[in-house]
């Protein structure tokens, strides 16, 4: 096997380019890869059985001289993205054997762009979790440490470009699920603004949250796979159709000048102090670049995980009330009436995290509770959003702060305790409740040897500023070396 | 806040999702841990905030009220756990 698990997608792409290995043995080199690597961490939950035929096609448009900016990239998707004829679970019981008859706009497009789709990988069910240990499917495991959670919802997306299965994945983000598994996983996670890229496709859970991110090995593919993916489609109405910067252009802009907050509520209770002080210690490297940093507040944050909880869950009791047995899925029936069929079907198809946010869902939105629930989470939202509006305003130009409190933490400490749980989210569903994009950038190893990384937010579609100031960080802190699991190529027989 | 199973029951009949009578007990306890964990909303005084919409910015669009194609009827219903004469079938739901 080749060293193409070390490479990054646009170096990948280049030796496509350069004609050095075609689309085909690129992509061979990784169903092997696959073969040989993914039993013991469980990143997929299926290959494309027609990958080898996209590659081929690519091959021929290269020939032809119509290549396209991603010609001949293996593509990973979250089993949450419509994939046209190629089955897509969510990792749920309930659509299991489901096969979409669309592709969603985001892997359509990243198609016409040249990508083939290698494989569609694991996740919490319905994206809901924070660990992927909610899988109908069983769990993924971090190939840092496999007695570890790769982080969640998107953990087979980062499993899989952290182990070297797939150069680049992508996840969706509702309250930091593309952001917090890139994070525990060492490798780069992009949440964008909220109607950057199309949602048509992606199965909903939270539509005023979701959005579709990539996780690569580096800062220039994340700006790479957005600029493929970005822009409006009508067929999904809160995509923005503001303009689609110059992205990869954007990465070698520097941080000379810009004003880089600390909000201090994310360095204080909860957050362990070795990503505390590795973030600061990243925000003095930045300074040392010609940054200007400073401390800056954003009051309501601690409301964030209450209001998130409140507004996602009322956002999916109501979204998955789609799944009731008749139009695709699975059907139990029970007695033979419609409604015993409906509760049935949700019943025995839905594992306890989707049932938990569903009840809780529909408690915040019932008759007597609406408006002490759900009502006073939106205009708590409208408060959060106003902490970051005020900073901004000041002439902050970007945040810099932890993308999780804590590193990659053991399977099955947190699945019984749902609170300790949605803590873990804490750094990243504040920007999704303001809509605002965010990236997570590896830093370094921690003293026990898992990753650490820092976020870095932005106003409404500054992209490309994330892009600059990750990649200066990128060149400070230089990319994760492969965990030991993927430059050993062999992992420990304990767990084959 | 004390949310009861009796209550849990109705919100499962509202979320039109039967409940395993053996994890009903473990969900009473872990909603009432949550309710009462965002029960923080509570400390905060809103006056006169306004709820936001959304994330979206703006207006959403509408396209022009004009057919388009759709979804051939048989790709419509090659997921459907029971279709006949084109149709989705479903149980009885009136009674005669």
């Amino acid at each position: 096997m080749s060293r193409l698990a070390e490479l990054d997608a646009g170096e990948i792409l280049r030796l496509i380019r350069n004609g050095d290995l075609s689309a085909l043995e690129v992509l061979r080199d990784h169903l092997d890869r696959l073969e040989a690597l993914d039993r013991p961490i469980h990143a997929l939950l299926r290959v494309n059985p027609r990958a080898e035929e996209e590659a081929r096609d690519q091959d021929r448009e290269i020939r032809a001289g119509r290549a396209g900016p991603l010609a001949g990239l293996p593509l990973a998707l979250k089993d949450n993205l419509l994939t046209e004829g190629l089955e897509t679970t969510c990792a749920s019981r309930i659509l299991a054997n489901f096969v979409p008859t669309r592709d969603a706009t985001a892997v359509a497009r990243l198609r016409a762009a040249g990508a083939v789709v290698l494989c569609k990988t694991n996740l919490d069910e319905f994206a809901m979790g924070s660990s992927t240990e909610n899988s109908a499917f069983g769990p993924t495991r971090n190939p840092w440490d496999l007695e570890r959670v790769p982080g969640g919802s998107s953990g087979g997306s980062a499993a899989a470009v952290a182990a070297g299965i797939a150069p680049v994945a992508l996840g969706s983000d509702t309250g930091g699920s593309v952001r917090q598994p890139a994070a525990f996983c060492g490798v780069v996670g992009l949440k964008p603004t909220y109607g950057r890229v199309s949602r048509y496709g992606l199965v909903a859970f939270g539509s005023s949250l979701d959005q579709i991110g990539p996780i690569t090995r580096s800062v220039a593919d994340a700006a790479r796979v957005l600029s493929s993916m970005a822009g409006t489609d009508p067929a999904d109405s809160t995509s923005s159709s503001a303009p689609v910067d110059d992205y990869v252009g954007a990465l070698e802009g520097g941080v000379r000048g810009l004003r880089v907050g600390l909000p201090n509520e994310y360095f204080g209770n909860g957050i362990a102090p070795e990503i505390a002080a590795a973030v600061r210690g990243a925000a003095a490297r930045l300074e040392g670049e010609g940054a200007r940093v400073e401390e800056v507040s954003l009051p309501h944050t601690r409301y964030a995980i209450p209001t998130y909880y409140l507004v996602a869950t009322a956002e999916a009791s109501s979204n998955l009330a789609r799944y009731d047995g008749v139009r695709y899925g699975i059907r139990v029936d029970a007695a033979g009436r419609l409604g015993e069929m409906y509760r049935a079907t949700r019943g025995a198809g839905f594992g306890d995290e989707v049932k938990r946010r569903i009840l809780l869902g529909t408690f915040a939105l019932s008759a007597g509770y609406h408006d002490a629930f759900y009502g006073k989470a939106q205009r708590v939202r409208a408060l959060l959003r106003r902490d970051f509006a005020h900073v901004f305003e000041r002439g902050v130009d970007l945040l810099l702060c932890p993308t999780t409190p804590t590193t990659a933490f053991r399977l099955g400490e947190k699945i019984a305790d749902p609170l300790a749980m949605y803590l873990s989210d804490v750094c990243t569903a504040t920007l999704n409740l303001a809509g605002l994009p965010a990236i997570s950038v590896p830093l370094h190893l921690s003293s026990s040897g898992l990753p650490i990384a820092a976020q870095i937010a932005a106003p409404d579609f500054s992209e490309a500023l994330l892009f600059r100031t990750g990649a200066v960080l990128e060149r400070l802190f230089g990319r994760l070396a492969p965990p030991p699991s993927r430059s050993a190529g062999k992992l420990d027989p304990r767990h084959a | 806040m004390s949310v009861t199973s009796d209550e849990v029951l109705r919100i499962a009949r509202l979320a039109q999702l039967d409940l395993d009578p053996e994890t009903a007990p473990r969900l009473v306890d872990q909603l009432r841990a949550i309710l009462d964990y965002v029960a923080a909303l509570n400390e905060l005084a809103l006056g006169a905030t306004d709820p936001a919409a959304g994330a979206g910015r703006g207006r959403q669009p509408l396209r022009a009220d004009e057919p388009l194609p759709s979804l051939p009827r048989e790709r419509a219903l090659a997921n459907a756990p029971d279709a006949a004469g084109g149709c989705f079938r479903v149980p009885r739901m009136i009674e005669e």
